[in-house]
């Protein structure tokens, strides 16, 4: 399916912008990501697998908090960060 | 004069300094780490004409920019991304490429306490015997290490998941770094790589002589006048630890509550702050000692009064020097502005290993200060940068 990537995290996949990967879960994706850009995982999600801060994730159009849900059938998947602060 | 750099000058290209390049660059060079990137400054070997080189990671936290010293070329960065959380950068070609760990500090997945971390804050290079090896101090207040020149980093378990741990770091964070709880001050003995100093903000100053795997509070002597218990043996709150080390048994420390030295095996410290003049009081981040000689250190006073401005005491920025360990001090202002209120950070002072010794520090408004004669007189040589987080001696050539 594909990623959209915010541009924070363009150094990670060579300045794209939308990228493939696959997964069953947000949290498999993230890993598909991982193998094929790696250390973009740890970017969006810390250590104890927790969206950081400021960064939400898209399921097609609706907003998901739960690196379980399923991505049967989607086809896109938004990687978002809320920029704030100066 | 001295140039000074963000009036007169262009930020140059990237480029690495100071074994044989340009014959203005091969002088000492200061890494500098701010809120928005990071610089270098490069000095010739007179300490005249400073040449800025930069910004690397625009836009990055930059927090700490440290050279090995044992290899002088390794680069290692502690960084985060505005929202996107910390990590480590490492170049070993000086800063001309960098390359991300491939694995950042972290806490163990799955951590009682649900602990992640936010923010790398303090890089230290291990023991010259120990090649490779780095320790980083994090928010919240974990410790880990790396054994591969920073490619990959491991919790120290013996400090993270101590049994005391939970009571002798004040956590949760909810300030952020640089203001909130951190392992700042990591120490490794020059004698013995075994034996380790941190420092806790908030939290107080632990000794390991295992190389990490247990840990011992050394605070008695520190006043906690904000604590219901002031003679409590953690809640403290050293801003900064510096050890001599020409004399490995002596440390200086910066506290929240006052300045102090330590000399061990003594494990009661003395609060030399209460020489300094009671107008300016003896509280501040930094303290910077002589590389050479164990009786002299700098700090940077600040006003604790009240609502702690964390300004120059009165508006009148000055660096106050002792050097008979703490028994006086003498105040050292002549070239920094007749009024101000300048905040020095805890990682924004040190020094070079020339002679007579140069003293740096930088400001949260984006200068950075030089003298060239021990504090003596001071010039302006950068201004305009982003806030100033960290400054680190790098030199890559040898005239130690």
């Amino acid at each position: 399916m594909k990623v959209r990537i915010p541009t924070p995290l363009r150094s990670y996949t060579t300045g794209r912008a939308v990228v493939e990967a696959e997964g069953a879960t947000i949290d498999e994706l993230l890993d598909d990501l991982d193998q094929r850009y790696p250390g973009i995982r740890f970017r969006i999600v810390d250590e104890q697998a927790r969206l950081r801060p400021h960064v939400s994730i898209f399921v097609n159009a609706e907003r998901e908090r739960d690196l379980s849900t399923t991505l049967e059938g989607i086809d896109e998947v938004t990687v978002m960060q809320a920029l704030s602060g100066g | 004069m001295t140039d000074v750099i963000g009036d007169r000058s262009e930020p140059r290209e990237w480029i690495p300094t100071g074994r044989s390049d340009a014959a203005d660059r091969d002088g000492p060079m200061l890494l500098v780490g701010t809120r928005k990137g990071a610089w270098i400054l490069a000095a010739d070997h007179r300490r005249q004409r400073w040449s800025m080189l930069g910004p690397q990671f625009l836009g990055h936290i930059a927090q700490h920019l440290v050279l090995d010293p044992r290899d002088r070329s390794t680069l290692l960065l502690a960084a985060k991304t505005g929202h996107l959380g910390p990590t480590v950068f490492r170049s070993d070609d000086l800063g001309r490429t960098w390359s991300e760990a491939h694995r950042p500090p972290a806490y163990t997945p799955g951590d009682a306490l649900g602990r992640a971390v936010q923010t790398v804050f303090w890089l230290t290079p291990g023991h010259r015997i120990e090649p490779g090896v780095w320790y980083a101090g994090t928010s919240p207040q974990g410790l880990f290490r790396s054994d591969d020149e920073g490619r990959s980093w491991a919790p120290v378990s013996g400090w993270n998941d101590h049994p005391s741990w939970s009571l002798w770091a004040e956590w949760p964070d909810e300030e952020g770094t640089p203001d909130g709880s951190i392992v700042h001050s990591i120490i490794v003995d020059p004698r013995d790589a075994a034996h380790l100093y941190i420092g806790l903000s908030g939290g107080g100053v632990f000794e390991s002589v295992d190389r990490g795997d247990s840990w011992t509070p050394l605070n008695r002597g520190c006043v906690m006048n904000f604590a219901p218990d002031p003679d409590a043996e953690t809640g403290h709150d050293p801003h900064c630890v510096r050890l001599h080390p020409a004399r490995p048994d002596r440390l200086y420390q910066q506290n929240h509550c006052g300045i102090y030295r330590l000399d061990r095996p003594d494990t009661t410290w003395t609060r030399i702050g209460d020489n300094m003049p009671a107008a300016v009081g003896d509280i501040g981040f930094p303290i910077e000692v002589h590389p050479r000689d164990p009786d002299t250190a700098w700090v940077f006073p600040m006003d604790g009064t009240d609502v702690w401005p964390r300004t120059s005491p009165d508006g009148r920025p000055a660096v106050y020097v002792t050097h008979d360990a703490g028994d006086s001090w003498r105040r050292q202002d002549t070239g920094l502005p007749e009024w101000g209120w300048l905040t020095v950070k805890r990682q924004a002072m040190t020094t070079d290993q020339s002679d007579p010794l140069g003293v740096y520090f930088g400001t949260t408004g984006g200068e950075v200060w030089a003298s060239n004669d021990e504090g003596d007189s001071w010039n302006r040589i950068a201004a305009h940068l982003p806030e100033i987080y960290s400054i680190e001696l790098a030199d890559p050539t040898d005239r130690s």
